[in-house]
């Protein structure tokens, strides 16, 4: 009997699909929200995302968890997409499309607790 | 096997669909950038505000919406794929149901979301 | 269109200036004599009701009895007749020259399995897949024959049926860019064998079939495109069958050290 290495594919296909889940029903509107109403100044308050106020929100409990799930698992869901998307199209990098592409989620993860920590409560 | 995905308009579209990544990737870099300077500071904060109204900015992030919006529009449509059977009452429900369903409930959050900040920004 | 005034014709046909030509530019391989394969293209006649299936009997008939490819029922329930019809893998039974007509249609064999020759692919890794899956029942329980037939309600059979429709033609397989990309990949029909299995309310496997579900040639090849159920041509839904068991394996996955047996239902 032929023995079969299990994949670990499912841990990098969950953050895919929760990141699949979320930019499917937050990404258009929090695009729209933060690149486009708020810097031409259309339908929100002038003030919404002031420094004061993003502050607030991401001293916040609920406002940390919102930031820092949005931006690390758009990442991971991306990476995953990207780095299957590489090998489709012929680029067979392996281990370094592998450091490229969940590198970035890594990093990114990393980064945004790193500042949500150090801003406070 | 180069270039099997142009042959065939259904591989096409996987392909567009599949390239919204790029654009989920590059927006959430944006926003982490964004984090980063929120931790930097006010001057710091401000500054990446300003940038965000840049004529450049305004326009990635159009792209970044119809790409990401077909994101939404195609996940959703692919779940009689992905998802497993879904009973109510005892019966299958239709693709075209859990489809519906799902672009229903990212108009909802979608609106839910903008309702929310609204608030909080008043 | 047939003309109203009556002619003489040969019995059954149209007279010969009504006679439509179509080209059929077929890929051909004689492993004995050919380097690589290579096209040949065929004026057929051919009338409306004629499948692309008999366009190709039609060349071997007139034209070159060398020409070797796989049929049978000739109505799309054995699945021997799988061909690409240009560039799409269908049953050449079931597709019909009037559809293609005045243009030239290809006709090679499937993508994605080595050819033997001209239309005929070597099946034996797709063999191979669907006895690694274990198809056949592994009860739940030990049972005798004094015990009699299992009762199942028709509510548990319809969480199976569906995938019992798969008759092999393994169109899936020459739809699918992963298999095309790793020809490991257990691939969609052999998964739908294996959902049916699993989904039987008789069955008690999934465990035992879970560590090819989970594993390197596993399901996780699979990226959803989603081609391999749309060209089935008995609806069998392969990639539902697929991407439902990725769920399965995550919770194996995860799970696997919180039960003595593992975590896979």
């Amino acid at each position: 009997m032929k023995t079969r290495k299990r994949s670990n594919a499912p841990i990098f296909w969950g953050l895919f699909g929760a990141g699949g889940m979320l930019a499917a029903l937050f990404g258009p509107m929090l695009v729209f929200i933060t690149g486009v109403a708020i810097p031409l100044g259309l339908l929100l308050p002038s003030g919404t995302m002031s420094y004061p106020k993003m502050l607030a929100f991401a001293q916040n409990f609920i406002g940390k968890g919102f930031i820092f799930v949005i931006i690390s698992l758009f990442l991971w869901h991306a990476a995953h997409r990207i780095f299957h998307s590489l090998h489709e199209i012929g680029i067979h990098a392996g281990f370094g499309a592998k450091l490229l592409t969940y590198g970035i989620a890594f990093i990114g993860t990393v980064v945004s607790a790193a500042v949500l920590l150090r801003v406070g409560f | 096997m180069g270039g099997w995905w142009k042959k065939n308009p259904f591989y096409v579209e996987y392909m567009v669909h599949e390239s919204t990544a790029l654009f989920v990737a590059a927006y959430a870099i944006t926003l982490l950038v964004g984090l980063v300077r929120l931790g930097q500071g006010e001057a710091a904060w401000n500054g990446w505000l300003e940038a965000m109204k840049s004529p450049l900015s305004i326009v990635a992030h159009l792209a970044f919406l119809v790409a990401i919006a077909y994101h939404a529009f195609t996940w959703f449509k692919l779940f009689p794929l992905t998802m497993p059977p879904i009973i109510v009452n005892g019966k299958k429900l239709e693709p075209e149901v859990v489809v519906g369903s799902g672009w229903t409930a990212a108009i909802l959050a979608a609106l839910a979301l903008l309702g929310i900040v609204w608030r909080i920004a008043a | 269109m047939v003309p109203l005034v009556k002619r003489q014709t040969r019995k059954g046909k149209h007279p010969m200036s009504e006679q439509k030509i179509i080209e059929i530019e077929v890929l051909r391989y004689k492993p004995e004599s050919d380097q690589a394969p290579h096209s040949e293209v065929y004026k057929v006649p051919f009338t409306d009701d004629m499948s692309v299936l008999q366009g190709v009997q039609y060349i071997k008939d007139n034209f070159d009895g060398s020409l070797t490819f796989r049929w049978s029922c000739r109505m799309a329930i054995c699945g021997s007749c799988g061909m690409m019809i240009n560039g799409i893998p269908k049953l050449s039974c079931e597709s019909f020259l009037r559809d293609y007509y005045p243009n030239r249609i290809t006709v090679e064999a499937l993508a994605n399995f080595p050819i033997e020759k001209d239309l005929v692919v070597d099946l034996s890794g797709f063999i191979e897949k669907l006895e690694a899956i274990q198809p056949y029942i592994i009860p739940k329980e030990p049972r005798t024959l004094e015990q009699g037939e299992y009762i199942q309600t028709p509510e548990q059979f319809s969480q199976y049926i569906q995938f019992t429709s798969c008759i092999n033609c393994t169109l899936c397989y020459a739809a699918c860019p992963q298999v095309g990309l790793n020809p490991d990949f257990i691939g969609p029909a052999a998964m739908a064998l294996l959902h049916r299995y699993n989904m039987d309310s008789r069955d008690g496997g999934q465990a035992q079939r879970m560590e090819l579900v989970a594993s390197e040639e596993g399901v996780y090849n699979c990226s959803a495109v989603g081609y391999c159920s749309e060209v089935c041509p008995k609806h069998v839904d392969p990639g539902n069958a697929v991407n439902v068991n990725k769920i399965n394996a995550a919770k194996d996955y995860f799970l696997r050290f919180l039960s003595p047996k593992g975590g896979a239902q």
